[in-house]
C-alpha cells in the first residue's frame, strides 16, 4: 500500500484515539477486586467526646490511669522516661494551662488544682490538617483526624500549628521503650509524628475508643456530636460543657463538664 | 604517530576487564532461587493451602496488593477486602498476613535478599514472634 499522507494521518488519528481510550478499556478488563468498610463499624458524621471530670477526679485523685494505661498498651506507645522526648496520646495538664482564657483569679480551688484529661481534639477546623505539606494528616468523613504514618515526612508543621500541643514526635526508634509490645497494633519508628486517633481501629470495627470503654467511672462519653439523639448531645444539653480555647476557631470535639 | 597505541589499548583491555568483573566472576555461580518455606502451624491447619489470592497472582503483586490495603485502611477506612473468589479478610498486616505466614525469616526475607528489595514495613509493623 502506498502511504500517502491522508493515510498517514488516518493511522495516527486512529492510534491517539486508541491510546486515550486505553486506561477505560483497562478499568473495565481488570478483575478489580473490592474494599468494603466492615459491617459492624460505627458510622457517624463527626465524633466527639465529652469528659465528665466531676465524674474522674474522685477516682483520678485516688491512683486511677486506667485510660493512660490502657492506650499506652493498646497503641504500643513508648515511656521513654524523658519529658522532652516525650510520647503522648491522652495525658493531664492543670487548669490553667488546658484553658487558659476561661480562668481568674478567684477560681475555685478545686478545679484550679485538679488535673484535666487532655487528647487530641479531633477539631472541625483542624490548623495541623492545613499545614501538612504531604496531607499525611488529614480528617476523615467521620470527623476523626488521622496521621498516616507512611506518609509523614517528619517536617513537624503540624506540632507547629496544634494550639494544643496534642502532637509529639519520635525522636528515637521508640521499640525499646515499650514495656509490653501489643502484637496486633504497629509502632511508630523514627522521625514521625503521632498522636491520639481517637481508636480508629476500633471504631472501624464497631467498637468505642478505649479510654471511655475501660473508664469504670464512666467519666468519658463517646458520641455522634451531628447526631441530637447520640449520648454525647444529650450530655452537652443538659450540661454546662467548656472547650479548649474556644477562641481559636478550630472547633475542638472534646467537651468537658466542670 | 600512534606510538601510544600500546599505552591506550592495555588501558581500555584492563578498564573493560573491571567493568565487567562483576559478571564474569559470578559466572556460573548462580544464586539457588528461593523456596519459601510454607510449613507454619496456621498453614498446616489449612484444610486447601491456598493464600487469599492465586498464588502467582501474589507472587507478582503482593506489594501492589499491600500498598492499596494500606490506603484502603489507613485513609479510607475500609477493613474488608473482598478477594476474587469472594471470600472476606480483613486488612491487616499482622492479623491476617502473619496469622498464616508467621515464619518472616524464611516467608519474607529469603525472597526479599535474593530481590535484593529491602522493603520498611519492619520499622513499624510488628513481626511474628518465632522470629526472635
Amino acid at each position: 500500500m502506498e502511504t500517502s499522507r491522508r493515510n498517514f494521518l488516518k493511522l495516527g488519528g486512529a492510534w491517539a484515539l486508541g491510546l486515550a481510550i486505553l486506561p477505560a478499556v483497562k478499568g473495565f478488563a481488570a478483575n478489580n477486586p473490592e474494599h468494603l468498610v466492615n459491617p459492624k463499624a460505627m458510622a457517624g458524621k463527626r465524633w466527639g467526646l465529652v469528659i465528665d471530670m466531676q465524674k474522674c477526679w474522685p477516682r483520678y485523685q485516688a491512683g486511677c490511669r486506667r485510660c493512660f494505661d490502657t492506650c499506652r498498651r493498646e497503641h504500643n506507645i513508648p515511656d521513654i522516661g524523658n519529658k522532652k522526648e516525650e510520647i503522648k496520646w491522652i495525658w493531664t495538664e492543670p487548669y490553667g494551662d488546658a484553658f487558659p482564657d476561661q480562668q481568674h483569679e478567684l477560681m475555685a480551688e478545686d478545679i484550679k488544682n485538679n488535673p484535666f484529661i487532655v487528647l487530641c481534639n479531633h477539631c472541625d477546623k483542624p490548623p495541623c490538617v492545613r499545614v501538612c505539606p504531604t496531607r499525611a494528616t488529614f480528617k476523615r468523613q467521620d470527623g476523626i483526624v488521622m496521621i498516616d504514618y507512611h506518609r509523614c515526612i517528619g517536617c513537624r508543621y503540624c506540632m507547629a500549628a496544634c494550639p494544643y500541643g496534642a502532637r509529639s514526635f519520635n525522636f528515637r526508634d521508640p521499640r525499646p521503650y515499650i514495656k509490653e509490645l501489643n502484637p496486633a497494633y504497629p509502632t511508630r519508628e523514627k522521625g514521625v509524628v503521632e498522636k491520639c486517633t481517637l481508636c480508629v481501629e476500633r471504631i472501624d470495627t464497631g467498637l468505642p475508643p478505649a479510654c471511655v470503654e475501660v473508664c469504670p467511672a464512666k467519666a468519658i462519653t463517646f458520641g455522634d456530636l451531628e447526631d441530637p439523639s447520640s449520648e454525647a448531645r444529650q450530655l452537652l444539653k443538659n450540661r454546662y460543657t467548656i472547650q479548649r480555647k474556644p477562641e481559636l476557631g478550630t472547633h475542638p470535639s472534646i467537651y468537658y463538664i466542670v | 604517530m600512534y606510538r601510544d597505541a600500546r599505552y591506550i589499548i592495555t588501558g581500555l583491555v584492563i578498564f573493560v576487564g573491571l567493568m565487567t568483573f562483576p559478571f564474569w566472576s559470578n559466572a556460573g555461580r548462580a544464586a539457588p532461587a528461593p523456596a519459601p518455606n510454607l510449613d507454619t502451624p496456621a498453614i498446616r491447619q489449612l484444610p486447601a493451602k491456598q493464600c487469599i489470592e492465586a498464588t502467582q497472582y501474589m507472587r507478582a503483586y503482593h506489594m501492589q496488593l499491600l500498598n492499596d490495603w494500606r490506603t484502603q485502611v489507613v485513609r479510607d477506612g475500609k477493613e474488608i477486602y473482598v478477594a476474587s473468589d469472594g471470600k472476606q479478610y480483613t486488612m491487616s498486616l499482622e492479623n491476617t498476613c502473619f496469622q498464616c505466614h508467621s515464619n518472616k525469616a524464611e516467608f519474607c526475607d529469603q525472597c526479599h535478599t535474593y530481590a535484593g528489595v529491602e522493603p520498611d514495613c519492619w520499622s513499624c509493623h510488628i513481626e511474628p514472634k518465632e522470629n526472635k
